[in-house]
């Protein structure tokens, strides 16, 4: 646990270099308020001696809660939001372990549906001078908006590919810098946190899809822009590898992460919502246990049972 | 206004319509089942422990009507609700029940830390089929309690619980419910649904090893090493019998008359929820002399510990 | 490099004894020779107390075909035969001998002259199996399977060809690698025995490359061997397993019980093994001594010992400087499925490889905390098993799903346990789950 999160820790950096005291703050309530309701909950309603709040588990819940919110949110919402995550996300279902769905992404969802407003208004980008024409509208709206209005010239407006994998656009604390949110997962990868099956195979669906609705028509945006935009890196790499929430086995690892790319896809350009990448992993999530069902891993001397039969 | 109306029959409607769906439904599809399993299952414990040998409270229901219909209740005993609700459900069925005596889990070890202390350490899994899966426990007794508590698990009444003190399990006489899940869970066979016996009264060997004497009596201070005597001092009711060089006293035949209790030279047999003996008359004027100790007591070291066994209950 | 396909963990090595040549253990004063030393009926013994017995003399016999019989180690006047406690940690029947001088059975060559199988042409394949049989050969890596049994394929099965299993996986232990720096010939004619026996020409010696002067050694005098090969292999735990070595050198994997290694046409025999062949065979010696690892980070002498069976373990211990004031565990066997052992004054067995004795901190297990599903047992069993969900079962006594998730097929080699972020205790449950459902399926057939 405490080795993703210092794979977050550069993200964590930069969101705090590009958004200023706001997402200090943002950042530690949220982890604050993550390990209070930890403490408390298992302390005073499950009244379990073991107290878990050190391993770490309820510390990386809040940030990657707070890479999901926008730096200016109100405290209060940034509380109810903890709450949500470790009361209904995790401790419901018996604590660490037993959770169906990621915490903080429950939490997310929550405040995103409670509080739209507040939740998809982002200050600007404190370093960002190119966008200033388009106040508070990030890429993902004006992707989506494209596709509205049918007019793929909104699109010039999108910062390029480049800056938008350098981290100088808008979005929420930890959706800015895709280069230093790659770093963190190419160090989880080298502990062998995670595998690369997950994120690989979701930047991959997405990457595909997205280019070939942008060759069928110009209104989709380019695929890189794509990938590099909202949530995507956040979610491929640190929220859709959740150990508790994510498939067992390589097989069944890579057929989420196909479906969360589908569906994150289909989310952006149709649904309601400008971003889809904590839609798709939650839906996913539902089905993992079914995965986890069908995708058993080889067993040994498998193979030759087959070969013999034949 | 109109929204609101239109809202009013829309919902009203789809209600309506659902409605009917389930009364047909539930009409069609109904399933007739012997009006008396639902009584008789109303009379039971609810606890679906099992303790019946079947699935369940609804499972024993089921079959005490099968059993009425054919006759008879024989053999059929709900050991949680016992003879009072036993006799409820005959009543319901029409029937009548022979009278049975209850029962209770005893734990056949008194191997407390005290009387067989632990050689070395287990730190794998703490359940006891994991430990008796490597070999002795933590003890040099093979058949005795490993204290892990997979009968403490295995109780739905509350009524069986590890004293730390000995490390051994105790059973909650007013709680226990002869259900045998503890004695089930035990992967040393331990523990024994025995007779309650009258008052509660009873005479238990309290050991399980099957060792010859010497190794039996190395490893545990409290062990019965098969000697033999207490069969002996037993030859009018013959209601002791050794096997494997173990005593097994048969509660049906017991008349407690306690004297294996004073036979038994390891003080592994124990008399509970008597009253405290009086002392001896060829005792009686012992307690004058401060200092010495009561011959009762030496010759039967044990006795005095009997005062706190596990098993003793509050009625002392 | 070869290895095998399926999961594997990479424990420490921690081969502290490797460079300490095989040295003779005292003899004990007192020997146990329990009558379980191998997997089967247990051997029955045909000695009574005050019987005189010298080295090479009978104690018990086979006592059945799945059965190997006991030799006395040493040579005194058997002073008891009743249970005593051993290794396992129960008390079963043994016998035990007061030991008096080392006297020897004249049928015994104890000259160390190497005797190649050209020298003995008269050797069939029925002498040199009924030979091994006699002298109570059994599998010494650990699993103490009797060696005759394996040699016999059951009808409709043919061998192709003998592996020999040299990878020695578990960390800590060298018995297998002084072995065959010490005795690579003895080895090789072993083998040769072997293939003589099941009829086969192709033989295969599989080395894990954390040993290469063995694998130069084997390998250059394979080479008057014909039909030998040594196969250097990817050091990975478990690969010391039977059939993670068949996959390893062969490529072939066996099938799921019922099936047996021999489906795959291979068949594995233990370094240590061949030795003991060679000696039962050429030297007419039973199976009375075998080379075990004394070793630990505390030990002050880690050392390879060949020691007379039924010498107690404490023995073996002082003879390598005693042992440490911090010492928290010793196990009987490697660090990965070695046992802790209740008593030190137990006997060492035809199966006991090694004595890990390591020190308090190591043996401490750390505190298990909730499974996180993070799917590394899942990754680093060999068996292509999903470890986490048997060991839940097992808790919640699902046999049936056990049953279903091929429990049956866990070969217990901790890779598991090992590797879990949590320290769950894995295994142990695993183990309830597999001895249970294989109860379940064997009363079962019975019906």
């Amino acid at each position: 646990m405490y080795g993703v999160c210092i794979a977050l820790l550069p993200a964590m950096l930069a969101s705090f270099y590009f958004f200023g005291l706001g997402a200090v703050t943002v950042m530690l309530a949220s982890v604050c308020a993550c390990v209070f309701f930890e403490w408390a909950i298992t302390k005073f309603i499950l009244k379990r001696d073991r107290l878990t709040v050190l391993d770490g588990s309820a510390i990386l819940t809040g940030m990657l809660l707070a890479f999901n919110l926008p730096s200016n949110l109100p405290i209060w919402i940034i509380v109810l939001g903890a709450l949500f995550a470790i009361g209904v996300g995790k401790m419901t279902f018996g604590g660490l372990g037993q959770n169906i769905f990621n915490p903080a992404l429950a939490g997310r969802v929550f405040l995103l549906i409670s509080f739209p407003v507040q939740m998809t208004t982002w200050p600007d980008n404190a370093v960002d001078v190119d966008t200033d024409a388009l106040t508070g509208a990030t890429p993902l709206s004006l992707m989506q908006k494209a596709i509205t209005e049918k007019n793929p010239s909104l699109l010039n407006d999108l910062p390029s590919s480049l800056d938008m994998f350098l981290g100088l656009s808008d979005g929420s604390m930890g959706e800015v810098s895709a280069l230093l949110l790659l770093l963190g997962c190419a160090f989880m990868l080298w502990r062998k946190i995670i595998t690369w099956h997950i994120p690989v195979s979701i930047i991959l669906t997405v990457l595909a899809f997205a280019g070939l609705l942008h060759l069928a028509n110009p209104i989709y945006a380019n695929p890189m822009q794509v990938i590099f935009s909202g949530g995507l890196m956040l979610g491929a790499c640190y929220m859709a590898t959740d150990y508790v929430t994510s498939p067992m086995t390589p097989k069944g690892q890579l057929i989420y992460g196909v479906c969360i790319g589908l569906l994150t896809v289909i989310i952006r350009n149709w649904g309601a919502y400008p971003e889809g990448m904590s839609f798709a992993i939650i839906i996913m999530n539902a089905f993992t246990p079914l995965i986890n069902n069908y995708c058993k891993p080889k067993r040994f001397g498998e193979v030759v049972k087959k070969e013999a039969a034949k | 206004m109109n929204l609101i109306l239109l809202a009013i029959i829309a919902l009203g409607a789809i209600g309506l319509i659902s409605a009917l769906l389930l009364y047909f439904a539930s009409r069609k599809f109904a399933v007739h089942e012997d009006e008396r399993i639902g009584q008789v299952s109303a009379v039971l414990p609810q606890a679906n422990c099992g303790g019946c040998g079947f699935p369940g409270c609804a499972g024993f229901a089921g079959a005490c009507v099968k059993a009425a219909d054919k006759g008879s209740l024989e053999g059929l005993l709900c050991p949680v609700g016992g003879q009072p609700v036993m006799e409820q459900v005959a009543d319901i069925l029409g029937m009548k029940v022979e009278a049975s005596a209850p029962k209770i889990a005893v734990v056949r070890c008194n191997g407390s830390c005290e009387n067989r202390p632990r050689l070395v350490q287990f730190d794998g899994a703490q359940s006891c089929k994991v430990q008796q899966m490597t070999g002795m426990g933590e003890t040099g007794c093979p058949y005795g309690c490993l204290g892990c508590g997979d009968c403490v698990e295995a109780c739905q009444f509350d009524a069986i619980h590890i004293n730390p003190e000995t490390m051994l399990p105790e059973v909650d006489e007013e709680k226990c419910t002869a259900c045998g899940a503890c004695a089930k869970a035990c992967p040393r066979q331990i523990i024994e649904i025995r007779l309650k016996g009258p008052k509660g009264r009873r005479m238990v060997v309290l050991c399980n090893n099957k060792d010859k004497g010497a190794i039996a009596n190395k490893v545990c201070k409290a062990s019965c090493i098969g000697c033999g005597k207490c069969v002996k001092t037993c030859d009018k009711f013959e209601a002791i019998t050794l096997k494997n060089n173990l005593a097994y006293i048969d509660a049906e035949k017991c008349k407690m008359c306690r004297k294996c209790e004073e036979a038994c030279p390891k003080g592994a047999i124990h008399a509970i929820n008597f009253p405290p003996r009086k002392p001896k008359a060829e005792a009686a004027p012992a307690p004058a002399q401060a200092g010495e100790k009561v011959p009762v007591a030496t010759a039967t070291p044990n006795v005095q510990n009997t005062q706190n066994t596990p098993i003793n209950s509050k009625e002392q | 490099m070869k290895t095998f396909k399926i999961g594997g963990v990479h424990p420490e090595e921690n081969k502290l004894s490797a460079g300490s040549p095989i040295r003779e253990a005292q003899l004990p004063k007192q020997a146990v020779f329990s009558m379980f030393q191998h997997i089967g009926a247990p051997a029955n013994p045909v000695v009574k107390k005050g019987d005189v017995v010298k080295v090479g003399t009978l104690l018990g016999e086979a006592g059945g075909f799945v059965s190997a019989p006991i030799y006395s180690s040493v040579s005194g006047k058997v002073s008891k035969v009743d249970v005593a406690l051993d290794a396992s940690g129960l008390r079963r029947m043994a016998v035990t001998v007061d030991v008096e001088g080392d006297e020897w059975e004249e049928t015994i060559d104890r000259s160390k002259d190497l005797v190649r199988l050209s020298d003995r042409p008269e050797l069939d394949a029925k002498t040199i199996v009924e030979k091994i049989k006699a002298a109570g050969v059994v599998g010494m890596g650990g699993a103490t399977f009797p060696t005759h049994v394996k040699l016999c394929p059951p009808p409709g099965k043919v061998a192709e060809c003998v592996i020999v299993n040299a990878v020695e996986c578990e960390p800590y232990l060298t018995a297998d690698h002084r072995l065959m720096l010490e005795h690579s010939e003895e080895i090789l004619v072993g083998l040769q025995l072997v293939m003589k026996a099941v009829g086969v020409t192709k033989g295969y010696i599989g080395i894990e490359n954390n040993k290469p002067d063995a694998i130069a050694l084997m390998t250059e005098k394979a080479k008057q061997y014909p039909g030998v090969e040594v196969v250097p292999l990817q050091m990975k735990y478990p690969q010391g397993g039977e059939k993670q070595l068949i996959d390893a050198v062969i490529g072939r994997q066996v099938p799921a019980p019922p099936a047996l290694p021999i489906d795959t046409g291979a068949i594995v025999q233990n370094v240590g093994t061949c030795f003991a062949i060679y000696e039962a065979v050429m030297k007419n010696k039973p199976l009375i001594d075998r080379i075990i690892t004394v070793t630990g980070k505390s030990v002050k002498q880690p050392s390879n010992l060949l020691a007379r069976l039924g010498t107690p373990f404490s023995q073996l211990i002082d003879e390598c400087g005693g042992l440490p004031e911090d010492t928290g565990k010793v196990i009987g066997g490697g660090p990965m499925m070695g046992k802790a052992l209740l008593s030190l004054d137990v006997p060492m067995t035809k199966g006991s490889s090694g004595l890990l004795i390591m020190n308090d901190k190591e043996a401490r297990r750390a505190e298990a905390e909730p499974c996180i599903r993070c799917a590394k047992c899942v990754g680093a069993c060999p068996m292509g098993l999903e470890p986490y969900l048997l060991s839940r079962m097992s808790e919640q006594f699902d046999w049936e799903g056990s049953e279903q998730n091929d429990v049956t097929s866990c070969i217990e080699c901790g890779s598991c346990q090992f590797t879990c972020p949590s320290h769950r205790p894995l295994l142990d449950h695993i183990r309830v789950g597999k001895a249970t459902v294989m109860g379940i399926i064997r009363s079962r057939s019975q019906k």
